[in-house]
């Protein structure tokens, strides 16, 4: 083997650096130049800005057409036409996530996620108080719905595919029915059957109601999951003598594993924004608490939301970089679940 | 290092593995237009194909030979560009068609896949289609214009030995059929088009001795009009079908191309001991 000089591994079929380098230089090339139509021109903002570039491309792509072939120039057509369309799918998201991220970044300060605001007014300076009393409280409460509704969900979800009993169009036909319901009915339900009867808004009361609303969620997505395991597993487990709950439990959830966290954080995230049902059920509070049985305890929807409503500067400014907060906690909950999602896959 | 047939050859147990190419000599047939030159193959960072020169002569079948895991399909899957498919694939080398190089500059790979028809290990013919729509189904796919049908699905279902069998019900579902008729199905799918060479990738491992014979008679007819590379793991398929062979072999390091010849000379009296002992089951 000593003798053979192993060239250098190569993909002929992907485009040549040279080329994606050139291409990527146009494109910024006419970005620039619409940047200084739009410094130069009547056109404005953003929204001016695109539309002339996408003119630019346009002519651009009219030009160089000449040179190509009627096929590449068809190609090079539509790949236009879905870049513009997917840049405009994009723009809200972006837009959203600009603007909350320009605006809570602008008062955050690292108390923001090391103290409460127990001893802080609303319109105090930026370098007072924080949100870590609303950021416990809803991570308590998350993690109490949902070691709820995990097993549960997950268990429907077992029924519905490896047992499907005599009930499986009735619990099917109750969790469709159950992911239209409003989340402030949810928060409602739990209003009038638990915390009114007990000593009024707690965490374990706001985790009810955020367990009703992940429920079907979970239930249906670990349903969908289940469904992609081959029946050739089933049927190994089952040709070893193995019976089938043993088979379920060692043979189907580990297969899709991955898929089961995906669902976890899936639940999690349909949850932690929610605001009204908590309105009701946990309640508010300015000083950070543990105890999930007693008393009323804050969430960072809540936070935002109080905050918003009182509407001075700082309030407003607080309750920007609280949403910030969230929308880093959601996004880094679908980082992990992209990441243990794809341990396993080939 | 290209070693010609009938050139003299170190008869040596110790011969580098990777060293070895071979060109098969077709005096009688001419030659292909189908070879490879210096072909390797990665995943990622594991190196599953070292350095093979194979031509393919025309209108022949040649057997790819040897154990699981010793590259085969990888090559076979080279010859067309269906190993780009897989996300860390890598290559080198050349694999020329009529000189040309189908993985150079500005090759379109759906016009050489075209040229360069497969057969899978597992028959898949188009289960929403009929088994007229699905021997028609490349033409229809690649925008081609078809000007008799009935005759093109009698044509092609003939050649792939299935028209007798299938001439009442061409408007069923081509799930309706057998795993061997399935087979016999998706040959005729690849006929279709017309190609140059057809790749076979152990087109019987899954079926019964009696449609596997039957395919055979198929592929020796084929052969009168295309080149035809079927990988097989059977080596009394490969005996009877073939009429050359070339063994893979993997020492745990990458698949090498340790012998291609006649398949006579390879069952009978090959150069290499490795190759004999595999052709007479003694491994693999």
């Amino acid at each position: 083997m000593s003798d053979v000089t192993i060239p250098q591994p190569t993909r002929p079929w992907q485009r040549k650096r040279r080329e994606q380098v050139r291409s990527g230089a146009t494109f910024v090339a006419m970005a620039i130049l619409a940047f200084a139509v739009v410094l130069f021109t009547g056109f404005a903002g953003f929204d001016g800005w695109a539309i002339v570039l996408f003119i630019i491309s346009a002519i651009v792509l009219f030009i160089k057409g000449r040179k190509l072939s009627k096929k590449e120039r068809k190609n090079a057509l539509i790949q236009l036409l879905i870049a513009s369309a997917a840049t405009l799918a994009f723009l809200p998201w972006l837009s959203i996530f600009a603007s909350v991220a320009m605006k809570g970044l602008a008062g955050f300060r690292i108390n923001f996620i090391t103290s409460d605001m127990r001893t802080t007014v609303p319109d105090d300076e930026m370098n007072m108080g924080g949100a870590l009393h609303a950021i416990v409280g809803s991570f308590m409460m998350v993690i109490i719905a949902s070691i709820i509704t995990l097993p549960l969900g997950i268990l429907s979800g077992v029924y519905l595919t490896e047992i499907k009993g005599r009930f499986t169009f009735l619990v099917r036909f109750v969790i469709q029915s159950m992911s239209g319901v409003p989340s402030i009915v949810a928060g409602l339900f739990v209003f009038t059957t638990y915390v009114s009867a007990t000593h009024g808004p707690t965490a374990f009361g706001g985790a009810l109601a955020l367990g009703i609303l992940m429920l079907p969620t979970v239930a249906r997505t670990s349903e969908e999951v289940l469904k992609l395991v081959p029946e050739e597993l089933r049927s190994a487990g089952y040709a070893l003598g193995a019976r089938q709950w043993r088979t379920t439990l060692m043979v189907v959830l580990p297969t899709v594993r991955s898929g089961l966290t995906t669902v976890a954080v899936l639940g999690v995230a349909r949850v932690i924004g929610e605001t009204a049902p908590l309105l009701l059920t946990a309640g508010s509070s300015t000083a950070l608490r543990f105890n999930p049985v007693n008393g009323p305890i804050a969430s960072l929807p809540i936070y935002v939301f109080g905050l918003l409503q009182i509407g001075t500067e700082y309030a407003v400014n607080r309750a920007w970089t609280g949403a910030l907060v969230l929308m880093i906690f959601v996004f880094g909950l679908f980082i992990t679940a992209r990441k243990i999602g794809g341990k396993d896959k080939r | 290092m290209k070693v010609s047939l009938g050139t003299q050859r170190i008869e040596s147990e110790r011969t580098v593995m990777s060293n070895t190419s071979a060109v098969l000599d077709t005096p009688e047939q001419g030659f292909a237009g189908l070879e490879t030159r210096g072909v390797h193959a990665w995943f990622g960072n594991h190196h599953a194909l070292s350095d093979v020169s194979l031509q393919f002569p025309a209108r022949t079948v040649t057997g790819l030979i040897g154990p699981s895991g010793c590259g085969k399909s990888t090559f076979l899957r080279l010859l067309n560009r269906m190993h780009e498919f897989i996300p860390s694939a890598a290559m080198a080398g050349e694999v020329l068609l009529h000189g040309q190089d189908i993985y150079g500059e500005d090759v379109d790979a759906a016009a050489i896949r075209l040229k360069v028809g497969m057969v899978f290990q597992k028959p898949n013919p188009f289960p929403a289609m009929t088994i007229r729509e699905n021997v028609v189904s490349g033409l229809k796919l690649a925008h081609i214009k078809i000007e008799n049908e009935d005759d093109l699905v009698e044509n092609c279902l003939s050649r792939a030995g299935l028209w007798k069998e299938v001439k009442d019900r061409l408007g069923a579902s081509g799930g309706s059929l057998s795993g061997g008729q399935q087979q016999r199905l998706c040959i005729a799918r690849s006929l279709a088009v017309e190609p140059e060479v057809l790749l076979m990738d152990e087109p019987c491992s899954a079926l019964d001795p009696g449609s596997t014979l039957r395919i055979e008679e198929t592929i020796k007819e084929l052969a009168e009009k295309i080149t035809v590379v079927i990988v097989t793991h059977n080596m009394q398929q490969a005996s009877r079908v073939s009429d050359y062979c070339a063994f893979f072999l993997s020492d745990g390091g990458p698949g090498v191309l340790v012998e291609a010849d006649q398949t006579r000379k390879m069952f009978t009296n090959p150069n290499d001991n490795r190759t004999a002992d595999y052709v007479q089951g003694k491994f693999g």
